[in-house]
């Protein structure tokens, strides 16, 4: 396994993990923009504008992209968050050259208009089909509540409203500020021929102006409060809270993982002795969800809308337990799972390449995933014990969806 | 290239089968148990039998209580599960490899001994109940589920979550009868893929589960599925559609052909459904179809979910597409179907849950284990003439549609509407 590092003189940044025993070699080209990077009437266009990336460049039409893509077999594909926009693809090693090849040219999307409004339309069923999916859209207010007129609270697939009214001139300003070589990196991960890469690269994307594009990681003002959105179809209740968490470059991040898999796992977790063995809900769980310069620790639970209330109360003894004492059992039951999972997972060379763009995206330094083993292992009681203070789980805002309007606050 | 070294297999006297594929480039393992103990044979006024069965296997056996039982996993690295189907009961995990036999022990003793705690049959009930709360609000698998029902009929067309009013009449008593009937050997499947040692494995599992006396079961009688078409009426922003028409099982000779011209038909985004109906016309987001098997009848189901005002489009599409396979595929379209073929072969590769799946798989539907080789060869060997004749004597007919959502659509006369 062999790290690799190379920078363009426009700024476009190419690393990779080498393991010519691969079966697979993945790519993948990370752009630092998302839903934070976007102004409220803009809402959506990052995500938008992924989904017209594949509808083709001046060389290729939307066609000729997915013939190609299906024509090299593997696995492709792409997604937005609130800071970042994915394009990943694993094939076998074979495909390089014609996988980058692609891949380069599609950084430059024609965005064409009248691809522009048939995918609007594409769009716009995502959009619907996130309100028909459980929790209905809870989990975007729950942010715009929790994080406020902060950018992490602007929701990434946009309303039917800022896609609807978002213009393709829009769309290729955002475009030009965001996808500059500074802001982007070509990754790959497995039986990749590094060289071999950075020449393909130099060759296509050399020529892409250089360019700056900012972000403003301000800090976030995290709101508490409780709220009900009310969804009479429903079966189910779903309750969802956020409280402030660690950072994705806070060192605490290893220490709360450790925390909420004890607390919250979806497994052997107090909470799953608490709600789930006892069938009191159907699903619940407690994860940290890290971003630049701030970071959030969401807890949730699903079930039906006559036990919300007491599942409820119960979710606030269980987040309070962290302050009343960690078991050393629980602190080695917890590292032993997430370090399997860490193992299990860097066996798949599509993680592989996540675990390396994820460290770029959020400008830290590469570690493998035994080295972030050591990172868990190293976290002893007094750390747990420490975020458990540093981080109160009960506070913060809590969002109820489903049929009851009644439930209330706890805590 | 790695390659796989040569599966290994073995049966005892009492009908347990043990397969196992060495991948000893991997770090981890993973292994399934599964006994032939599904929810077809849930008791007609019992449905959900099996799965609450399962449920309460796991709440501890032989020397751990359920707290007991998931610690002991966990404290091996295990992901663990144990999760009830059509023909089989599952129970297994993966792991690093270090833990594989510890992991067998302790599954082999809860499982030949379990406890059906009393104390925690309501809770065990709850849980079940659950299950069947979320999938209401999981309005494409609801309408899945109901496709599959009328499809495959009674008991093949079962989910095993069961119903509502079966959970909440079941004893304890009826559970542990369940299980003194069904968790038996003869045809129990062992599969195990990963890093492991072959000698160790098979010694172990002789010990554990070789010498469990058998007692086949006699399969269920059967109830033959309905055709036409069925409405759900529900206040959603999209309509849900699934389409069905006859397919055919995994173990007939024909099957690779049907499922070359069902990837040209869904698979990758420049199959046919995803061009013409959300790439052409943008009229969904998610379209699709898939081949389902179950031991000697296979199904296609085509699916998709778009909003009210799109439906009747998006349906029509979709039929003008699935009739259009009749006239055949291009040699473009087939070899773009082997690409991704193969490479999604050589994906599994780097997962042993993928290849213990494919062991079950195979060993259950056709009673051997291909090895990738032959897999590779059976796919590889298609060619269009040879599909296109399948095709155009193949029955393409959509022979029953399901929609869910604020109105019924207009499936034309093909298809008779019916309220079953």
């Amino acid at each position: 396994m062999k790290y690799l590092r190379h920078q363009l003189d426009n700024g476009l940044t190419v690393l990779a993990e080498c393991n010519p025993e691969a079966y697979f070699a993945a790519f993948g080209v990370f752009v630092r923009t998302g839903a934070r990077d976007e102004s409220p009437p803009l809402g959506g266009v990052s995500h938008f504008l992924e989904h017209m990336v594949f509808k083709g460049t001046d060389r290729r039409s939307a066609d000729r992209v997915n013939l190609e893509l299906d024509e090299m077999g593997g696995s492709s594909n792409a997604r937005t968050s609130e800071e970042s926009t994915i394009y990943h693809a694993a094939v076998l090693p074979e495909f390089q050259n014609q996988m980058i090849d692609l891949m380069a040219d599609l950084m430059r999307p024609a965005l064409r208009d009248e691809d522009f409004e048939t995918e609007k339309k594409v769009i716009i069923e995502e959009i619907m089909m996130y309100q028909d999916l459980p929790p209905y859209g809870g989990h975007e207010l729950l942010m715009a509540e929790f994080f406020g007129d902060h950018p992490l609270g602007q929701s990434i697939l946009g309303t039917v409203q800022t896609v609807s009214d978002l213009t393709s001139a829009q769309m290729r300003r955002y475009f030009a500020e965001r996808y500059v070589p500074s802001n982007m990196a070509i990754v790959a991960a497995g039986n990749v021929d590094f060289e071999q890469l950075v020449r393909d690269v130099e060759n296509h994307c050399g020529q892409w102006p250089a360019g700056k594009s900012s972000r403003s990681i301000i800090p976030a003002m995290p709101r508490g409060g409780f709220s009900s959105l009310v969804k009479e179809n429903s079966t189910q209740q779903y309750v969802l809270q956020l409280a402030v968490g660690p950072a994705s470059t806070d060192e605490d991040r290893f220490a709360m993982r450790v925390l909420a898999t004890i607390l919250g796992d979806d497994s052997g977790s107090r909470l799953y002795w608490e709600l789930i063995d006892s069938g009191r809900v159907e699903s619940a769980g407690i994860g940290s969800c890290e971003y630049l310069g701030t970071g959030a620790v969401m807890s949730y639970f699903c079930c039906e809308p006559e036990r919300a209330q007491e599942n409820l109360e119960r979710l606030r003894n269980v987040q309070a337990s962290a302050l009343r004492g960690i078991q050393p059992r629980e602190l080695e039951l917890a590292k032993q799972k997430i370090i399997s999972q860490i193992l299990l997972a860097s066996e798949r060379t599509e993680a592989r390449l996540f675990n390396l763009g994820s460290q770029w995206l959020a400008d830290l330094p590469y570690k493998t995933p035994d080295q972030i083993a050591d990172c868990y292992r190293r976290v002893t009681l007094s750390d747990v014990r420490a975020v458990a203070e540093k981080y109160p789980l009960a506070t913060g805002f809590c969002l109820s969806v489903g049929p009851r309007d009644d439930l209330q606050p706890v805590g | 290239m790695k390659t796989a070294s040569a599966t290994h297999h073995t049966t005892w006297d009492n009908g347990l089968t043990l397969v196992a594929e060495p991948m000893p480039w991997l770090q981890s393992a993973a292994f399934t148990i599964a006994y032939p103990a599904g929810c077809r044979f849930d008791p007609a006024d019992r449905l959900g039998t099996a799965n609450f069965t399962c449920e309460m296997v796991f709440r501890g056996g032989g020397p751990y209580d359920n707290r007991g039982l998931i610690e002991a996993l966990e404290e091996l690295g295990c992901d663990y599960y144990a999760t009830c189907g059509l023909y089989h009961t599952f129970f297994g995990g993966a792991l690093p490899a270090a833990g594989l036999n510890k992991a067998l022990r302790v599954y082999a003793q809860v499982l030949s001994a379990p406890h059906f705690p009393e104390n925690q049959l309501e809770d065990g009930r709850a849980a079940c109940i659950q299950e069947i709360q979320a999938l209401e609000d999981d309005l494409g698998g609801k309408t899945a589920l109901t496709a599959r029902q009328r499809y495959f009929g009674d008991p093949y067309g079962r989910h095993a979550d069961g119903d509502l009013e079966s959970i909440e009449a079941l004893t304890l008593a009826e559970l542990r009868r369940f299980y003194d009937t069904f968790y038996q050997p003869n045809g129990m499947l062992i599969a195990v893929a990963g890093r492991f040692d072959w000698s160790a494995l098979v010694e172990q599992v002789a010990e554990l589960f070789g010498t469990q006396p058998p007692r086949p079961p006699q399969p269920p009688a059967r109830q033959a599925g309905v055709r036409g078409y069925h409405h759900v009426a529900f206040p959603s922003n999209q309509t849900y559609i699934s389409i069905a028409w006859p397919g055919l099982p995994y173990r007939d000779p024909d099957f690779y052909r049907l499922r070359g011209a069902i990837g040209v038909l869904s698979d990758g985004m420049s199959s046919r459904l995803f061009r013409e109906v959300r790439e052409r016309r943008g009229l969904c987001y998610s379209v699709g179809a898939h081949c389902y098997s179950i031991l000697d009848q296979g199904a296609v189901f085509a699916y998709s979910a778009t909003t009210t005002e799109s439906a009747q489009q998006t349906l029509e599409v979709m039929l003008e597409q699935i009739r259009a396979l009749r006239e055949g595929i291009s040699e473009d379209e087939l070899r773009r179907m082997k690409v991704q073929f193969r490479s999604g072969l050589v994906m599994k590769q780097e997962s042993c849950r993928a290849r213990v799946n494919n062991l079950v798989g195979d060993l259950f539907h056709l009673g051997r284990i291909r090895s990738m080789e032959e897999i590779q060869q059976q796919v590889l060997q298609l060619t269009v003439a040879d599909i296109n004749r399948f095709l155009s004597e193949y029955p393409l007919n959509p022979e029953d549609i399901v929609t869910l959502g604020e109105q019924p659509l207009e499936v034309g006369r093909e298809v008779p509407s019916t309220s079953a």
